[in-house]
């Protein structure tokens, strides 16, 4: 097998680690803690990204993911004293969450497009759960879940091992960023095992697969619950971010969000979502804050344009543009590659 | 040795979609290394047996076993894994990888790594896909498609191997070739092969099955097929006129 993408991981990771030290050096705290919230993002992002771009599984409930992983976090942070186990927890339940909800999708066999309207309707109906969970009656131990009004005060994550130390905005940075540049290189490993390598020839020719005698519903099913733990990641982190979690995280803006990312910055590649989500971000943050457009209006554009002419996202345009310039850099090994390898 | 059940059986297989009965109570049998040519106009329900074999298709009725065991309602994969390998109408490979990737994702299902690269090497050499080994499928010709996703079906290494037109688009060298592998093969292993081109089944042919409207017309030698009035009239639609 051909070794190595067009863009390296080593040196996306080194790059990755450099902004992760030097970007607190550039920015003060707001600034900071405006791009934990991005990099919070890309992680969600990611989960997409990996789901959708190799594993061919448009999921409109990423969202899903994401909620219940910070509810996970915050319910099981008001009722422990050290932050270890909640942060298990935000992984584990949104994994066996996605292994439900995947069970009954891939081996119910059902077509693409239901898969897309189920995962809709799920996200929907948690926000409506969680919406109506206003009033006493509603807790999980000491963890009241306050209906449209959200959980204030979570507490923040600790080092493991030492409630008293938890851990400040600036510390949440650098734990953020980390879970970016681990997650990314843990896809980019599984990429490369015979099981990431099935996942894509799925992707390819399900049916294929299936005469070849691989169990399709498996990979499909494992990628599902890999893209779901990653998602509650993600919503742990934001969870901490704010200290606050509320049901706007199941809304289907929330879900949308997520999709423009990944098609702007690139399906079928790991870093293409991950600038697609940090750029959009800081794109209508900026924009939020000059209060001369409608962010909203902004976003609608960009989609439009992108769909219209860059519908294979920023990132393999630019990979397609250094390959016909022939620039050493990034395109290092300029003949085409397949789907397997030319992706980052 | 008498009560050795047949490497495939079926027993009256029903396929039915709708009103149409594509594929109607069809008792077929098939030994163990045998090689056997299925021939019939379009819309015999060839391919649709083939669908019904592999699992891609649940009978409406009637029975299939392979050894013995039933596979009638069983998943795609458990048949491919009890040793079925189908090359399909229209090549089914992984078009966005190389060939290379492609013949080693059906090497690797069983093997260790090391093993699945030597019988990728191996198939490469044996098809003449070395000239082409880095290229994307999904840029080549239909033939060279075609020889890929035979490389994959041989990588599997099944006991019974269903080749679906394997001659269709080829030019005549590429054709003589091809019967020239099945013969290779069919030293090991069973084959079933749908085929139209005449002169192709002549070149491999031991044992024909002729299907007709979802039912078998006859089954004899190639002789005695090719040379059968009934079948000469499916085939041309109507009698000719001398």
């Amino acid at each position: 097998m051909p070794k190595g993408g067009r863009l390296d991981t080593s040196a996306v990771c080194a790059l990755g680690l450099a902004l992760m030290f030097g970007l607190p050096y550039l920015l003060d705290t707001y600034g900071i803690v405006e791009f934990t919230v991005f990099v919070v993002m890309a992680i969600l992002s990611l989960s997409l990204g990996f789901i959708w771009g190799y594993g061919g599984i448009l999921s409109f409930g990423q969202s899903a993911f994401f909620g219940l992983g910070g509810y996970a976090y915050a319910v099981a942070a008001m009722n422990a004293s050290d932050s270890t186990l909640p942060f298990l927890a935000a992984i584990v339940v949104p994994t066996l969450f996605a292994g439900l909800l995947g069970y009954f999708m891939f081996y119910g066999r059902i077509s693409d497009t239901y898969l897309g309207v189920i995962t809709l309707t799920v996200t929907v109906i948690l926000f409506n759960v969680f919406n109506s969970t206003a009033g006493d009656a509603y807790h999980i131990g000491n963890a009241p879940l306050g209906g449209f009004n959200g959980m204030p005060s979570v507490p923040p994550l600790n080092i493991p091992g030492m409630p008293d130390r938890q851990l400040g905005p600036d510390e949440l940075w650098y734990v953020a960023a980390g879970f970016l540049i681990l997650v990314y290189a843990g896809l980019k490993f599984l990429l490369r095992s015979h099981f990431g390598r099935m996942v894509v020839a799925i992707r390819e020719n399900e049916s294929r697969a299936a005469l070849l005698g691989y169990d399709t519903r498996r990979y499909k099913l494992l990628v599902f619950m890999i893209g779901g733990g990653i998602a509650g990641l993600a919503g742990c982190l934001f969870t901490n971010w704010g200290g606050f979690i509320s049901p706007t995280v199941f809304s289907l803006a929330t879900s949308a969000q997520i999709i423009i990312w990944v098609m702007v910055g690139g399906l079928s590649t790991l870093i293409g979502p991950i600038i697609g989500c940090i750029a959009i971000q800081y794109l209508v943050s900026s924009i939020g804050a000059q209060q001369v457009f409608n962010a909203n209006l902004v976003l609608g554009t960009i989609l439009l344009v992108f769909v219209l002419l860059v519908p294979q996202g920023v990132i393999p345009a630019l990979l397609a543009l250094a390959q016909r310039l022939r620039l050493p850099w990034p395109a290092r090994d300029l003949g085409p590659r397949t789907a397997m390898d030319a992706e980052s | 040795m008498s009560d050795t059940p047949p490497l495939l059986e079926t027993q009256g297989l029903t396929m039915r979609f709708g009103g149409v009965t594509a594929v109607n109570k069809v008792n077929f049998r098939l030994g163990e290394v045998e090689l056997r040519c299925l021939i019939g106009p379009n819309g015999a329900g060839k391919s649709t047996f083939f669908k019904m074999l592999t699992g891609q298709l649940r009978p409406s009725d009637g029975v299939v076993r392979f050894r013995g065991n039933p596979i009638t309602n069983s998943d795609t994969h458990t048949i491919a894994r009890l040793g079925v390998g189908i090359k399909t109408q229209v090549p089914s490979v992984f078009d966005g990888l190389s060939v290379r990737e492609n013949v080693w994702i059906a090497a690797s299902r069983v093997r260790s790594p090391k093993r699945a690269k030597e019988l990728t090497d191996t198939l490469i050499e044996q098809l003449a896909l070395t000239g082409i080994v880095d290229s994307v499928v999904g840029r080549l010709s239909h033939g060279q498609r075609q020889w890929v996703e035979i490389g994959m079906v041989l990588a599997g290494e099944p006991e019974l191997i269903l080749l679906d037109e394997p001659a269709a688009g080829m030019t005549s060298e590429e054709v003589s070739r091809t019967a020239e592998l099945i013969r290779t093969i069919n030293r090991t292993q069973a084959i079933i092969v749908v085929e139209h081109d005449m002169q192709f089944i002549r070149m491999i042919a031991k044992r024909v099955t002729v299907f007709h409207q979802g039912q078998i017309l006859i089954e004899d030698t190639v002789e005695r097929v090719l040379s059968n009035e009934t079948v000469r009239d499916v085939y041309l639609g109507k009698r000719k006129t001398h």
